[in-house]
């Protein structure tokens, strides 16, 4: 075990671009202010670079979505690169961060900036949020068997989970809002956060819904924002201006159908396989988790991930968010930067870069006490991926 | 004269599924009113989305082979949000399971059914929606009547 790769690598560095619902900057500008700030966090130069990676890369899909391609960025920064990699397919949203870690620790490259860029909210300023596939006459590929039903956000196929399991194990919507109302309190001491006035519970269920069980705060809010992290060889953590944050073990793991229709059980996620695999890295056990920063896309997949993770048994995450224990002060606080519900949907990057500050001790006050191990789960429905970062 | 600007629904045609290699003959199936799925001619397993392998028994041997159109209701959310400026709401999205295997199912709509019936493991019968010479969409609809 001594020999893993994750042991070879630490985050050196982490910043965010100015986050917020109508920057109208560009997604190139985003991730230059947050790359060069996350390269100045590490105490390095923009030349001691030599690694880039970044999630999704150039792919078609929603406006504001995709962010700049790592070539656009590498050319920005005028950096010369000994390894470099994004992609759509992979173990979440980190699979770049995750890859990094691995590139790293195979010697490929030294000093990786990984990020992840979003201006959704610019981008659907004139339109509204628009469904998937809207304004093709012919949809393609898995979505043929999804979006002619009308089934064209993952609002709605992920209400189709929900579902299934308030069905099978009593969840119920304020389990649910549960998860929002706590984030909205968290989101309220992150000057960062896209919404931080108060929200109560029935606040949260006079909401209009928007594909039952979920309503309007069941969902992350969009925005425009970069995240960058700076993986280093672990060798730089003597050299750091602060803590290093250091990766005890990931998971990337599927083992079902790889679908969000044909997945065997419903009441469960790709985050289950990743999890699994990622506590058979480790000695440290979920009791060990300071706290957690666990995908809220939609509400329920953060009740997903609890599961996954083992921090109670299948089903009972409803009532394992019940009686203040995910607040901070609770024996695990979650999502303390607001998540994606409140804090902006950062496409999972928002969730590494607190464990990040919270490991370093940096969160003020929404600062988890002696925070030494934190949790990343990032994804939902068939896709998923998993980090534990130690201090 | 006045000419009134165009709906703005105009603009967002109804996205429908393309004819594909492997999903062509599903299609088309349903078009001429039948609930068809590739299935394994060594092993029996329906395969869905079509493939050209059986990943049950990695056999290559397949076939289309008709469905009974049962079904139970797995899973099912109501739809309020209009996706596209004109989208009609509220719609039911179904998930169904078929009965003729564990897990071989089909994300649709729920038709000629009061949402208050709704209800998990309830059985419904396919329906075909015809929406151009070559495609009809299979809905679902309650076996029992109301």
């Amino acid at each position: 075990m001594s020999e893993k790769p994750e042991r070879h690598a630490i985050l050196s560095g982490v910043a965010q671009s100015a986050i917020g619902r109508r920057l109208f900057r560009t997604d190139l500008d985003l991730t230059c202010e947050a790359a060069l700030a996350a390269i100045a966090d590490a105490g390095l130069r923009p030349d001691d670079i030599d690694g880039l990676a970044a999630y999704p890369g150039p792919v078609a899909g929603p406006p504001g979505f995709a962010g700049p391609g790592i070539y656009e960025v590498q050319e920005c920064l005028g950096i010369d690169l000994r390894w470099h990699l994004s992609g759509l397919e992979g173990p979440a949203q980190i699979s770049p961060i995750i890859h990094a870690m691995l590139a790293v620790a195979g010697g490929l490259c030294r000093h990786a900036l990984v990020y992840r860029t979003v201006s959704e909210a610019s981008a659907a300023a004139d339109t509204g949020r628009l469904g998937i596939g809207v304004g093709s006459h012919e949809i393609r590929g898995f979505g043929a068997f999804m979006i002619p039903f009308g089934a064209m956000s993952a609002a709605n196929w992920l209400a189709l989970y929900a579902r299934r399991h308030m069905h099978e194990f009593g969840t119920t919507r304020q389990h649910l809002g549960l998860i929002a109302t706590t984030a909205r309190r968290h989101a309220a001491l992150n000057p960062k956060a896209i919404y931080r006035q108060p929200m109560t519970m029935d606040d949260y269920l006079a909401a209009r819904m928007v594909s039952d069980p979920f309503g309007l705060y069941d969902c992350d809010v969009p925005c425009d924002g970069s995240t960058a992290v700076i993986v280093s060889s672990a060798d730089a953590a003597y050299d750091l201006p602060h803590r290093a944050v250091r990766f005890e073990a990931v998971g990337t793991a599927i083992r079902a159908r790889p679908s969000w229709d044909q997945w065997g059980d419903i009441t469960t996620m790709a985050a289950r396989d990743a999890a699994e695999q990622l506590w058979t890295r480790t000695d440290l056990r979920p009791d060990d988790v300071d706290t957690a920063q666990l995908y809220d896309g939609f509400s329920f997949l953060t009740l997903a991930w609890i599961e996954a993770l083992g921090f109670c048994g299948r089903g009972e995450s409803g009532p394992f968010v019940e009686n203040g224990r995910i607040d901070l002060g609770g024996p695990l606080p979650l999502n303390t930067w607001g998540g994606q519900l409140s804090g902006g949907r950062l496409h999972g990057f928002g969730f590494v870069a607190e464990a990040c500050r919270q490991l370093r001790g940096e969160c003020g006050e929404r600062q988890v006490a002696d925070c030494e191990v934190a949790v990343v789960g990032v994804g939902g429905g068939p896709v998923a991926g998993c980090m534990l970062l130690t201090r | 004269m006045t000419i009134a600007a165009a709906p703005r629904m105009s603009l967002f045609p109804r996205p429908l599924p393309a004819l594909e290699p492997h999903t062509e003959a599903f299609w088309r199936a349903c078009r001429a009113g039948r609930l068809e799925m590739t299935r394994c001619n060594a092993c029996g397993w329906y395969i869905h989305p079509s493939r050209p392998l059986c990943p049950r028994c990695r056999g290559r041997d397949l076939s289309p082979a008709e469905l009974s159109g049962r079904a139970v209701l797995h899973s099912y959310t109501i739809n309020h949000q209009a996706w596209f400026p004109g989208q009609p709401v509220p719609y039911v999205i179904g998930l169904v399971e078929l009965v003729e295997q564990a897990g071989l199912r089909l994300t649709t709509n729920i038709i000629n059914c009061a949402t208050e019936r709704l209800a998990i493991d309830m059985p419904l019968r396919v329906v075909f929606e015809v929406v151009n010479d070559d495609v009809a969409l299979p809905l679902f609809e309650p076996t029992e009547p109301a």
